[in-house]
């Protein structure tokens, strides 16, 4: 018990902060991420600029951003495993009759959402960021407005981009309350279980990327 | 008066298997509490030769936090706010089906049917729920002054009465409401100040210990919560706790 940093990692209640910061730190990233997309509707010059800013001259920032992400999605999701082992093994028996009261949807599914969201992160990355499985077109680097209007020309890709954006929604409406809970960053509350906050986050991000998909299978992309 | 069928979790000891069984509840008056209830059903069990149901109960008004059973599925029964022991018959319809089950969780391991052991509770307790006072005459009143706002958050914490329906109802079993509520009720006084960081650290990882879940926030816990304590506790033991770890307290 001498290393305090191991002694916090092991209580629950650290591993909780650590999963509460590092969502944050993704809810950030994710805004960032939101503002960068709608420049497609902007036309391809100004979301291929931006690229092209963030591989040129902001490509240190860049190399930052992204050693700063995975570290925190391993940490989110290391936490979040050995959390949820032991939640397991904390109601060995369960009820053969429980009913809810006042969890939410969203709550209850944050382990199979999240898992989602996993899955995704790592499709994305080799779909628009390495270009190793591009279906609809062929990869062109650094032509992001190509890219994208290719890619949801695809139906089966728009379709599963926009399922896991409101999973994501739905991830975020409780992830982003929850974190600000147990980090004790909000004052309490008459009542605790309303959240305003957490849903304009929910539907700003749900909404900021499911645009871009849902623009290009319109027609108002490309 | 009204007729109602029972599903009950019988288990004679901890190293049995139990099982749901069903019985009748006949004649139960609408003004009878529910261990009354089951009272009179344990009392047709014993004149039929058979073993009666095993419940926890003591004081019976409410605030000793002995009785506490899952009813239909949740914590306490339907009623908020409410023990078990305060739940009336009137809650319920003639005809209804009642499923009773015990707590279930690791940490509360199964005496006997309705009958869970809880005293990892008490040795959350044990590591630092009290404050160490020299004994001797009382203390003048108001030598310690204490703002309305803090005693009134201390006296809400303090309403615990540490029945375990926090854990039952948590789809965690997470014992995050009856340990924040103890660290919040000494954490907002004056004399709890001392010992604040070390308690925290010390009930949070016996807590840990004693094999819990972790709290996701879910909620239900102040929903089953028998005498309404907010969640706001656990945000209390959660900034104490990372605090104290901040300040590098044993």
């Amino acid at each position: 018990m001498t290393n305090p940093v191991m002694r916090f990692w092991r209580s629950t209640i650290g591993r909780k902060a650590v999963m509460a910061v590092t969502g944050i730190i993704g809810i950030g990233f994710l805004l960032a991420h939101i503002t960068g997309n709608l420049l497609v509707f902007k036309g391809p010059d100004a979301i291929n600029s931006y690229s092209h800013f963030l591989h040129g001259p902001g490509a240190e920032l860049l190399w930052i951003a992204r050693v700063v992400l995975i570290l925190a999605v391993i940490l989110h999701v290391a936490a979040a495993y050995s959390l949820t082992q032991q939640s397991h093994a904390a109601r060995p028996v369960g009820y053969s009759m429980r009913k809810p009261q006042v969890s939410t949807f969203a709550s209850r599914t944050m382990r199979w959402g999240g898992l989602l969201i996993l899955i995704f992160i790592i499709f994305h990355i080799l779909h628009f960021t390495t270009g190793t499985f591009h279906p609809g077109g062929d990869y062109v680097e650094g032509d992001v407005y190509i890219n994208v209007v290719h890619a949801f020309h695809v139906w089966w890709v728009a379709a599963f981009y926009m399922f896991t954006m409101i999973v994501l929604g739905f991830h975020l409406y409780h992830g982003a309350w929850s974190s600000a809970r147990t980090l004790s960053i909000i004052g309490d509350s008459p009542q605790p279980l309303h959240r305003r906050l957490a849903m304009i986050i929910a539907v700003v991000v749900w909404l900021g990327f499911t645009l871009v998909p849902l623009g290009v299978l319109l027609g108002w992309v490309g | 008066m009204m007729n109602l069928k029972l599903h009950v979790w019988r288990q004679p000891s901890a190293k049995d298997t139990g099982r749901l069984e069903t019985y009748e509840a006949r004649d139960v008056s609408p003004d009878m509490s529910f261990l009354e209830m089951l009272d009179v059903v344990n009392e047709d069990l014993i004149v039929t030769g058979k073993r009666p149901i095993a419940f926890d109960h003591d004081c019976r008004e409410g605030i000793c936090g002995s009785c506490g059973m899952m009813i239909n599925g949740v914590a306490h029964g339907p009623q908020r706010g409410t023990a078990t022991c305060q739940l009336h018959m009137r809650t319920f319809k003639d005809g209804d089906e009642i499923v009773i089950e015990p707590w279930r969780a690791q940490a509360f391991p199964i005496i006997k049917d309705l009958v869970v052991d809880r005293s990892a509770f008490d040795r959350i307790i044990q590591r630092g729920g009290y404050i160490s006072v020299n004994t001797g005459g009382a203390p003048d009143g108001n030598d310690i002054l204490v703002g309305k706002d803090r005693a009134d958050h201390a006296m809400d914490a303090a309403a615990c009465i540490g029945c375990g329906a926090c854990v039952a109802a948590c789809p965690n079993a997470s014992s995050s409401l009856f340990t924040g509520a103890k660290i919040t009720h000494l954490g907002k006084l004056p004399q709890g100040q001392p010992e604040r960081d070390r308690r925290v650290v010390a009930m949070v990882e016996q807590m840990d210990e004693e094999g819990f879940g972790n709290c996701s926030w879910f909620g239900e816990c102040q929903e089953a919560c028998p005498k309404e304590i907010s969640i706001d506790v656990i945000k209390q033991m959660n900034h104490d706790y990372v605090a104290a770890a901040a300040r590098g307290s044993d």
